[in-house]
C-alpha cells in the first residue's frame, strides 16, 4: 500500500517535474540541482537512520564534481564521467570511512566536518592546480560520442539526474529494509545489542557510509554538468550544513523526502532571494527553524498526514 | 642551527601571534564547551556570537570616539559590546534550544544551523559587506621590542598583553567559579547529570540559562578583542565555528583548561604555518584535530564516558 503510493507519488512528481521544466525553462537548473542534491540527501537519511549526521558530506559531492572538471578534457564522454566520479568518491568515502566509522555522534560529525575543511582549503590554496576560488570551468562534454550543446548538456544533465534519482531512491528503499538497513537502526537504539548479536556496528556503519559516498560522488557529476563551473565553495561546510537541512525539511520517514525536501528548499531559495536579496538564508534559517519546531518530521510527514485525513473522511459512510 | 639563526625572526613572530592568536580561540572555545555541556548540543551559531561580538565593538568603538571620550574608552567599548551581545542574544536562544531539548539530537543541532543562517544575514543587513576596521585599541598601546634568540622582535602591546592577559584572567575565573562556588558546583552538576541535579533542588533551567549567557558573551568578547588585530569581513562567524569545533573535539568535550592547551597548540601551529608553509594555514588545525582523535578517540584531556541507557 505504502509502496505503492510512493511509486505513485514519485512518477507523478518526475512527470510534474518535466512539464513544468518545459512550461518555464529556467527551472530546468533549479530541479536539476535540486534532484542532484537529493541525491546527496540520500546518503545522508542513510546515515541518519544510524543516529549520526555527518557535517561534511559536501566532500563526496565536490569529490565527485572536481573529478568531472579534471577528467572532462582527456574523457568528454559523460557516460564516462558518471561512472569515473561515483568510483572516485567511493574510493575516498571507503579510505574516509574505515577511520570515521569508528567514531558515534559529535565525533563523527566534526571529524567529517574537518576532513571536508581540508579538502576545501587544499582545492582554494592550491592555485595552480584547482585555479583557487574561481573553480574550474567544464570542458565540452559528449553523450554517446555527440559533443554537447549548453542547451542540450543542460537537458542531459537533468535525464540522468532524473534517472540516477530513481533508480538510487528504489535501492536505497530495499537497502533500508535489508537486515544491514535495520542494523542501521539498531545503532541508533542499542548498538551493544548488535555487537552482541556477532554483528559489527562499525562494518554496518562502514557500508552505509561508502553508500552515501557514492550517491553523493554521482550528485557532484550532476552539479558539475549543470553548473558547467566547479568551485571549492561547493566542498564549504556550510554546504554540508545544507545537505543535513535538505534531510530535515524533507523528512527521514521516506526515500522521497530528500528530493520533496531538495525541491522545496531550491524554490524557497530562489523565490526568497528575488523577494530579499540581502536576507534569504534568513529566511531559509526560519523557514527550518519553523519545521523542526511544527512539524519535526519534515514536509514528506504534512503530506502523509494530509493525505491520511483524506482517505479518513472518504471511507466515513 | 644555521636554519634557527636564519629563521629565528620568523619563529619569534610566529609564536607570538599564535599567542595571541589562541587567545581569542580559546575565548570562543571555552564557551562553546560550557554551553555543550548544560545543553548537550554543539551550538553552530557560537560563530555568529563571535562576529556579531566583534561588528558590536568596531561600531561602538567608533560612536565613542566620535563622540570625543577619552582614549581608554575604546576598551571599555569591546567589554560593554560583549556584555550586550551576551544579554540581547543569550536568553532568548537559550529558551529556544530548551524548547526543542525533548527531540532528537539531529533536529537540536540544526535549530543551532537555522539560527546560524538567520544570524549571518543579520548581520550582513547591519553591518553591510565592506570590510569594517577598528584598530584604535591597537595604536593606543603601541608597540614593544621582545627579544627573542638575540633578535628584537617589534610586536604590539595589545597582542602580547592585553589578549592573552584577557584570556587567562578568564581561564583562572572560570576554573575558580566550576570548583570554588555554589552556582559552579550546581553548573558541574547540571552538565554531569542533569535529572540528578534537579533532584537536589538545582534551577536547572536557570544554570542553562546563565551558562549561556556567560558562553554567549565570552564569544562576543573574544570577537570584539580580535576585531582590534583584524579586520571584520563577513564569513568571519563560520570560518570561527569550525576553528572552535577543532579545539573543542580535540581537547575533549567539557574540558576547560585543555580547551586552553588545546587552544595554545592549534593557535601556535596554525601561526608557524602562515610563516613557513602558507598553503597548509586552514588545514593545521584539522589536521591536529584528525591525528589526535586517531590516538584518543575521547579528545587529549576528555574522559570516556559510559553511555547511559
Amino acid at each position: 500500500m505504502m509502496r505503492a503510493r510512493e511509486i505513485l507519488v514519485a512518477a507523478v512528481a518526475a512527470a510534474a517535474i518535466l512539464l513544468l521544466t518545459l512550461a518555464v525553462p529556467w527551472l530546468r537548473f533549479v530541479f536539476t540541482i535540486a534532484i542532484a542534491k537529493g541525491i546527496t540527501v540520500l546518503g545522508i537519511l542513510v546515515l541518519l537512520r544510524a543516529g549520526q549526521v555527518s557535517f561534511g558530506h559536501a566532500l563526496y559531492l565536490s569529490f565527485g564534481a572536481y573529478i568531472v572538471a579534471f577528467a572532462a578534457p582527456f574523457c568528454p564522454e559523460a557516460l564516462l564521467l558518471l561512472p569515473l566520479a561515483a568510483l572516485g568518491a567511493t574510493l575516498l568515502g571507503l579510505v574516509i570511512g574505515l577511520f570515521v566509522s569508528r567514531y558515534r555522534d559529535i565525533f563523527f560529525g566534526m571529524l567529517n566536518l574537518a576532513l571536508s575543511m581540508v579538502f576545501y582549503s587544499t582545492l582554494e590554496k592550491f592555485y595552480s592546480i584547482t585555479h583557487g576560488t574561481d573553480g574550474i570551468r567544464l570542458a565540452r562534454t559528449t553523450f554517446l560520442g555527440m559533443t554537447l550543446t549548453p542547451e542540450t548538456q543542460a537537458w542531459t544533465a537533468l535525464g540522468l539526474a532524473l534517472l540516477l534519482a530513481a533508480v538510487f531512491a528504489i535501492l536505497v528503499r530495499i537497502y533500508l529494509e535489508s537486515p544491514m538497513g535495520h542494523g542501521l537502526s539498531a545503532i541508533k537504539t542499542r548498538e551493544a545489542r548488535l555487537e552482541f548479536m556477532g554483528i559489527s556496528a562499525q562494518r554496518v556503519l562502514l557500508a552505509a557510509y561508502v553508500l552515501s559516498a557514492f550517491m553523493a560522488g554521482c550528485g557532484g557529476f550532476i552539479v558539475a554538468m549543470a553548473t558547467r563551473q566547479v568551485t571549492p565553495s561547493l566542498a564549504y561546510w556550510t554546504a554540508s550544513g545544507e545537505l543535513v537541512f535538505i534531510a530535515i525539511l524533507g523528512g527521514t520517514g521516506s526515500v522521497l523526502g530528500p528530493f520533496l525536501g531538495a525541491i522545496a528548499y531550491e524554490l524557497t531559495r530562489v523565490y526568497a532571494a528575488a523577494l530579499f536579496a540581502e536576507g534569504w538564508q534568513m529566511i531559509l534559517g526560519a523557514v527550518l527553524l519553523l519545521v523542526i519546531l511544527f512539524a519535526p518530521g519534515g514536509l514528506w510527514s504534512i503530506l502523509r498526514r494530509m493525505a491520511r485525513q483524506r482517505v479518513g473522511r472518504d471511507a466515513r459512510p | 642551527m644555521s636554519w634557527f639563526s636564519d629563521n629565528g625572526l620568523l619563529l619569534g613572530l610566529a609564536t607570538l601571534d599564535g599567542l595571541s592568536y589562541a587567545a581569542a580561540i580559546f575565548m570562543v572555545a571555552v564557551g562553546l564547551n560550557l554551553i555543550f555541556g548544560v545543553l548537550r548540543v554543539l551550538n553552530i551559531a557560537h560563530g555568529s556570537f563571535y562576529a556579531i561580538g566583534g561588528y558590536s565593538a568596531a561600531s561602538l568603538g567608533l560612536m565613542f570616539a566620535a563622540r570625543g571620550l577619552p582614549a581608554w574608552a575604546a576598551f571599555a567599548a569591546l567589554a560593554i559590546a560583549a556584555a550586550i551581545v551576551g544579554v540581547l542574544l543569550g536568553p532568548p536562544i537559550a529558551r529556544l534550544l530548551r524548547r526543542t531539548q525533548h527531540q532528537e539530537p539531529v533536529l537540536q543541532l540544526l535549530v543551532t544551523f537555522g539560527l546560524f543562517m538567520i544570524l549571518e544575514d543579520l548581520q550582513k543587513l547591519i553591518w553591510g559587506v565592506q570590510p569594517i576596521v577598528f584598530d584604535r585599541p591597537l595604536k593606543l598601546l603601541g608597540n614593544v621590542d621582545v627579544p627573542f634568540a638575540g633578535d628584537l622582535i617589534p610586536f604590539t602591546r595589545y597582542q602580547l598583553f592585553v589578549l592573552p592577559g584577557i584570556a587567562i584572567v578568564t581561564l583562572v575565573a572560570l576554573a575558580w567559579t566550576l570548583r570554588r562556588t555554589l552556582f559552579g558546583r550546581m553548573l558541574v552538576a547540571v552538565t554531569v547529570d542533569r535529572e540528578a541535579a534537579i533532584s537536589q533542588g538545582i534551577d536547572a533551567d536557570r544554570i542553562t540559562m546563565v551558562t549561556f549567557t556567560i558562553g554567549t558573551a565570552l564569544a562576543a568578547l573574544g570577537g570584539a578583542l580580535s576585531s582590534a588585530t583584524a579586520s571584520l569581513v563577513p564569513g568571519v562567524g563560520a570560518q570561527t565555528i569550525v576553528l572552535s569545533f577543532a579545539v573543542v573535539a580535540t581537547a575533549g568535550l567539557g574540558q576547560v583548561e585543555g580547551a586552553a592547551i588545546t587552544a595554545l597548540l592549534i593557535g601556535l601551529g596554525r601561526s608557524t604555518a602562515i610563516y613557513f608553509a602558507p598553503e597548509l594555514e586552514v588545514v593545521i588545525p584539522y589536521l591536529i584535530m584528525v591525528g589526535v582523535l586517531l590516538i584518543r578517540p575521547q579528545g587529549l584531556f576528555g574522559v570516556i564516558e559510559t553511555r547511559r541507557i
